[in-house]
């Protein structure tokens, strides 16, 4: 059966636009690769679901929990979805569509510091994910490192799940400018101030202009890290590292968008890589949206906004002003934020010549060095001499690193190139072959 | 007061639990953990070694994206430990 719209991404801008959509009689289905519906911010324990709306209506779509979309192609008259069903034993799935929605979402943006790849070292999100998905605490004392607002929700998170956090190191000094964001986004503040002083009532020092520069360890995982203050380049200033304690460091540097499908289909992006969109989330392409973070990071808020707009337009339905009013403002206040928080350069100058940029084929940095010295002057070619980005993870975790690693070489700005692989997600031979029959 | 002295209860009463072995090892599992997070209950922190340097590795992005922490389940291979959901009498086996 062929559906009205099919969604990938059961998040907060996906599943709002599913279930808005169905509301209009249109036959949604959705897609995710997790096994509870909710995406990384509604993420909860299993038959424990959060007060969200749209969670309670999940019944008016169809809910296709632990499928892996690993590609999406135009069809004569929609886009077929292919997938593969069960995280351990399933097989391959085709859902076709006369709509496609992409709300793929965005994960934690890492940059490599030596160290980082110790057991115990933990992306912010994924620390996140244990407490609020599985009632596990990672550790039992804790570093919270990296940039950005969502530093402090992590955080919390940990203290409350019973680990001792030494302190949040936010290696931007945000403080000047964010009082000019408040009339765009009134709750936003408000939810920063709680944030604030959930930190003090639980005497997690937050502390801005610091970074952790190394993490040490041995056989078993994280035993300690190194915190310098940094200048307004990210560079370490000379004298001032500490060692601190710890056995978990969550670290996160904001997030990067996944638009592995999105560039599978070629929609237009925006200059600073992001999936283009009209005032109705419309790509360039016809029949194909996109709304939340893959458009552009933006929080909870405005995913969910930007998931109802885009319900209402593919339901063929004038959406209420006052929807479109709130994303202007969200989208605002969004931009002023991540302004607020921008990586700076002198993060590479944490890295040594062993530091591992790339974690699945262990490439260290004086191999993407010798590499951009013999010649080697994009990222492709970076991976085609050094096998950096070659691995498991397809490069999400050190495309953005190696760029930069060839930038300070070559002395030019490089950018991380967009994902145009035709498998988006690995998946197995097998069920690679029986989906293509 | 919510305070950190509040820890959060790995296995709080009434909940369905159930074990599944990691290399023969005992884990108790809390129903709808994963695989992953279940073996970070139990104090396992990395469960592979990297194949040139013989780096340790266990749970990074936690989410599906990195796949640092893949294992082996009831035999199939390279399967992501912090996404694969623990069933009941599940073998764990690594690397």
């Amino acid at each position: 059966m062929t559906h009205d719209l099919v969604v990938v991404g059961a998040g907060p801008a996906g599943l709002t636009a599913a279930v808005t959509a169905a509301r209009f009689g249109l036959r949604v289905a959705v897609l995710d690769a997790g096994s509870r519906a909710g995406g990384q911010y509604h993420r909860h324990r299993a038959g424990r679901p959060p007060a969200w709306p749209p969670l309670a209506r999940l019944h008016t779509v169809e809910h296709l929990a632990e499928h892996r979309v690993w590609a999406v192609e135009r069809t004569a008259d929609g886009f077929a979805v292919h997938a593969v069903a069960g995280e351990r034993d399933g097989g391959p799935v085709t859902v076709t569509g006369r709509n496609l929605l992409l709300a793929t979402g965005a994960y934690d943006r890492q940059l490599p510091f030596p160290g980082w790849d110790l057991p115990g070292v933990l992306t912010a999100g994924g620390a996140q994910a244990l407490i609020k998905g599985n009632g596990v605490a990672p550790g039992r004392r804790a570093v919270v490192a990296g940039t950005g607002p969502f530093l402090l929700p992590v955080a919390v998170a940990l203290a409350d799940a019973g680990v001792k956090v030494s302190a949040v190191l936010e290696a931007s000094r945000p403080t000047p400018r964010a009082a000019a964001l408040a009339p765009h986004s009134p709750a936003r503040v408000v939810e920063a101030g709680r944030y604030a002083l959930a930190l003090a009532r639980r005497r997690i020092p937050y502390r801005t202009g610091r970074a952790v520069i190394a993490a040490h360890g041995d056989d078993t995982g994280l035993t300690s890290v190194t915190v310098a203050r940094l200048d307004a380049d990210w560079r370490p200033r000379p004298g001032t590292s500490t060692e601190v304690a710890c056995d978990t460091l969550a670290v996160g540097f904001g997030f990067t968008p996944q638009l592995e499908l999105a560039g599978q289909l070629g929609c237009a992006t925006t200059p600073d890589g992001f999936v283009a969109v009209d005032a109705r989330q419309a790509t360039d392409l016809p029949g194909l949206s996109a709304a939340g973070e893959s458009t552009g990071i933006g929080g909870v808020h405005l995913a969910e906004v930007e998931g109802e707009l885009a319900g209402y337009a593919i339901a063929g339905r004038t959406p209420p002003r006052a929807l479109l009013r709130r994303r202007a403002a969200l989208t605002r206040f969004a931009a002023g934020l991540r302004a607020l928080y921008p990586v700076r350069p002198g993060w590479s100058s944490w890295s040594h010549a062993d530091t591992l940029i790339c974690r699945c084929e262990e490439v260290p940095r004086d191999r993407i060095e010798e590499a951009a010295r013999l010649g080697a002057d994009d990222v492709r070619s970076i991976k085609l001499l050094t096998r950096a980005g070659m691995g498991w993870c397809q490069g999400r975790m050190c495309a953005e690193a190696t760029a930069c690693v060839l930038s300070d070489v070559l002395d030019r700005p490089i950018a991380a190139p967009a994902p145009t692989r035709p498998i988006g997600v690995p998946i197995r031979l097998g069920d690679l072959a029986q989906g293509a029959s | 007061m919510t305070g950190a002295s509040e820890p959060t209860p790995v296995h709080p009463p009434g909940a369905d639990h159930f074990r599944i072995g990691v290399d023969g090892r005992p884990v108790p599992v809390e129903a709808g953990q994963t695989v992953g997070a279940a073996m970070l209950a139990a104090g396992i922190r990395s469960w592979r070694t990297t194949r040139f340097a013989g780096k340790p590795r266990g749970l990074f992005c936690g989410i599906g994206v990195c796949f640092d922490c893949l294992v082996t389940v009831n035999g199939t291979p390279s399967l992501r430990a912090c996404l694969v959901t623990a069933r009941p009498d599940d073998e764990v086996s690594t690397t």
